[in-house]
């Protein structure tokens, strides 16, 4: 088992706690794993990814080689074509259609979801809308999370896990409105295979 | 034992805490900081009472370290790459008056500069001051590595440096712990001369540290963190350095690469090594990710013996960090490719936060440089830096910690007045202090901004040793009371603001305004924090 995850987003968007989210659920499940992320300079409203490497042997390399990710997995539309070199011809995008406009040139809406409706394997989807029905649309990242879920190749029940774990310290509430968020987006992704 | 899901950082610093490490100093800078932050949020080390100081600059924070040393205790001193050229004073003769105590250097190199101003290599420092470098391939061997420096350190009575990479540092992965060590007693040098660099002693000590060489190259080829793997294919050899070795690996699914390969991890390498590879092979390929040191060394300032190939004949790019891809390229194997970034994608790059007060002190000081125009603004490292790109365009220049004030004399010096020279508060009490006292001594006709957001705001909101103290400090070195202005970089204020900065820019002297407000990041935590705390008192 192999999966080579290129998570993305701008900077405060909060990618790293959907990689949190997986990372732990790779490791309860005994998977080999690295994740590269980026600090710094860019997190200040930049555009930023992060590799995510799972497998069932041990991983080499910190970053993903060009051409071979399995899955893009953006919480902003733009920002999931800016990383389209990465992805394997056979990959996947999971991404939001919600714009974060930061930039004076943000390009037509509608021809961004052209371009990404143009790949092979996408899952487009209105993460505020659903995350604002579960409760928040802070829970947007859970939504993206849950509608990667049947692509990660771990079981549902260990991600859920995870995502309990990750949110156990920010009180029950919390995590019941993420479990609530990653099953809506999950759901979304089931109905579309 | 259960492996930590753990950043490179973070493995060196548990590392730390577990060799027996009794205090850690340093000052923030990407991407050596999370090294500090780990340790002291962790409950261990404070349990261990390890000092974790963030100090006022690196080369402070290398003499602390130093001075632990003496006396007997196991120190680290962490920075990024360029923090070492502060260092570099202490860090050179540190080689020269040796360790008592464990002494780890970790700089933190940034190839490709993700936040940096340059790509500058620090093996090169490391082999300059002609110590001990352990460059790990991974967070596991950089967990491991810093138990085995600090008795390297310990064993051969010399500073030892580790180089890590932004790649390794931000990188998370499973580490597995040792068992820990308790800290040294107090303990003085046994020669209580030793770090006293008098040219009579410091001759004697330098011909020691020429002696030493030999049994450094002898460690390296003993650890085991370089280890030749020989193969059938002689037509090449293959050198890789730190983690160049996994995108070697990564570039072979089944981890069997047909040609010698020799990882490197600790310098300075044993010629011997270097010896067997070159004369079994044909020619040789050098992985390196950083400056291509080994390579220039191996391949000699004639280039007449076997090919060598690497980042100076262009088998690698001379520049930027390493991948799978590039390496695989210099090995003649193709890659998978995807499909083009779009047209439409358009360029994001990092802003001053919704909210900062960056932003409002700039735009008072372009409206009230309107009148002497574009072009005499110096800046300094910091979230302000970026007040370079649109839509502010404010500063002029960024070269180094502290070179806003020193430059903004030189150039009112050649004529260019009023000049003005924008720092932040943490930068200030890191290099600025130096120069506002040589513009105070030479009444430099010049306007300082010290950006006071209260905080290390780039590198995530540290502790800032300037806090609570800007005005005193100006004050204490001369300025007059009179020129020293805080204002309150809001849009309420605006009009005031610029009327104060007018006034002070045609003041033929030198001016301090500070405006100041908390940094949006650090003040939003301190509010969720506080919203938390409420919430807990009323459920409870």
């Amino acid at each position: 088992m192999k999966k080579d995850i290129i998570l993305a987003g701008v900077g405060g968007q909060g990618i790293l706690s959907i990689a949190a989210c997986i990372g732990t659920a790779a490791l309860d499940e005994g998977l080999y794993l690295k994740q590269a992320e980026v600090h710094g300079m860019s997190q200040r409203g930049g555009a930023v990814q992060s590799h995510l490497r799972i497998a069932s042997t041990a991983v080499a390399s910190d970053l993903i080689p060009e051409g071979s990710a399995d899955l893009i997995i953006s919480v902003e539309p733009m920002e999931s074509l800016r990383y389209l070199p990465m992805l394997s011809r056979t990959g996947w995008i999971i991404t939001s259609i919600n714009p974060f406009v930061n930039i004076p040139d943000y390009p037509d809406m509608e021809l961004i979801l052209k371009e990404i409706w143009k790949q092979h394997h996408y899952v487009t989807l209105d993460a505020d809308a659903v995350a604002k029905e579960c409760g928040s649309m802070k829970a947007a990242n859970m939504v993206i999370l849950g509608a990667a879920a049947p692509l990660l190749g771990m079981k549902p029940s260990a991600i859920e896990n995870a995502v309990e774990k990750i949110f156990a310290s920010k009180g029950k509430d919390v995590v019941e409105l993420n479990l609530k968020a990653f099953h809506a987006g999950r759901s979304h992704t089931m109905k579309q295979m | 034992m259960e492996k930590l899901l753990l950043l490179g950082d973070e493995a060196i610093a548990q590392a730390a805490i577990d060799a027996g490490m009794s205090g850690i100093y340093a000052y923030p800078g990407t991407p050596s900081t999370e090294i500090m932050e780990y340790v002291q949020a962790s409950a261990e080390a404070k349990n261990r009472n390890i000092r974790s100081i963030w100090s006022a600059n690196e080369k402070t924070a290398m003499e602390t370290a130093l001075g632990m040393s003496y006396a007997g205790k196991r120190a680290m001193v962490c920075m990024k790459h360029v923090g070492l050229n502060v260092a570099a004073d202490a860090f050179i003769n540190a080689a020269i008056t040796g360790a008592n105590g464990g002494l780890l250097v970790v700089a933190a190199d940034d190839p490709s500069m993700h936040s940096s101003q340059n790509e500058q290599d620090s093996r090169f420092y490391g082999k300059f001051a002609m110590i001990p470098v352990l460059e790990p391939g991974d967070q596991q061997e950089a967990y491991d590595m810093v138990h085995y420096g600090f008795q390297l350190s310990e064993d051969m009575q010399i500073p030892v440096m580790m180089r890590i990479t932004t790649r390794l540092a931000h990188s998370r992965t499973g580490v597995a712990r040792k068992e820990q060590k308790p800290q040294n007693e107090l303990r003085l040098p046994s020669n209580l001369r030793q770090f006293i660099l008098l040219p009579s002693i410091a001759r004697k000590q330098y011909r020691e540290l020429l002696t030493k060489q030999e049994r450094f190259e002898a460690a390296s080829g003993n650890s085991g963190f370089n280890k030749l793997t020989d193969h059938t294919d002689k037509k090449l050899g293959i050198i890789a350095c730190g983690l160049a070795y996994n995108y070697l690996m990564e570039n072979f699914p089944d981890r069997n690469v047909p040609h010698p390969v020799l990882k490197i991890g600790q310098y300075p390498v044993d010629p011997a090594l270097i010896d067997s590879l070159y004369t079994s092979c044909d020619e040789l390929l050098i992985l390196e990710d950083g400056y291509p040191i080994l390579e220039e060394l191996i391949r000699g300032m004639l280039n007449n013996g076997k090919r060598v190939r690497g980042r100076l004949d262009g088998s690698l790019p001379r520049d930027g960090e390493l991948n799978p891809v590039i390496v695989g390229a210099a090995l003649g194997l193709d890659h998978a490719r995807g499909n083009d970034v779009p047209a439409l994608v358009k360029n994001r790059p990092p802003r001053l936060c919704d909210g900062c007060g960056h932003n409002d002190a700039f735009l008072v000081l372009n409206e009230a440089l309107l009148e002497y125009g574009r072009g005499r603004v110096f800046s300094d490292i910091g979230c302000y830096t970026l007040s370079a790109l649109e839509p502010l365009e404010s500063i002029n220049s960024c070269v180094d910690m502290g070179a806003s004030i020193t430059m903004a004399i030189g150039a009112a010096d050649a004529g260019l007045v009023p000049a003005v020279a924008a720092i932040g508060d943490s930068t200030f009490t890191h290099s600025g202090i130096t120069g506002l006292l040589d513009a105070i001594n030479n009444n430099a006709p010049i306007t300082v901004l010290i950006l006071d957001n209260s905080t290390t705001g780039m590198t995530g909101g540290q502790t800032s040793s300037a806090f609570g103290k800007v005005e005193d400090i100006c004050r204490g070195l001369g300025l007059s009371e009179e020129h020293i202005h805080v204002i309150k970089p809001l849009k309420k204020h605006h009009e005031e603001n610029i009327e104060i900065i007018r006034k002070e820019l045609a003041y033929n002297g030198v001016s301090v305004i500070i405006p100041r407000r908390e940094c949006i990041q650090t003040l939003g935590r301190k509010l969720r924090q506080k919203a938390k705390m409420k919430e807990l008192e009323i459920t409870q």
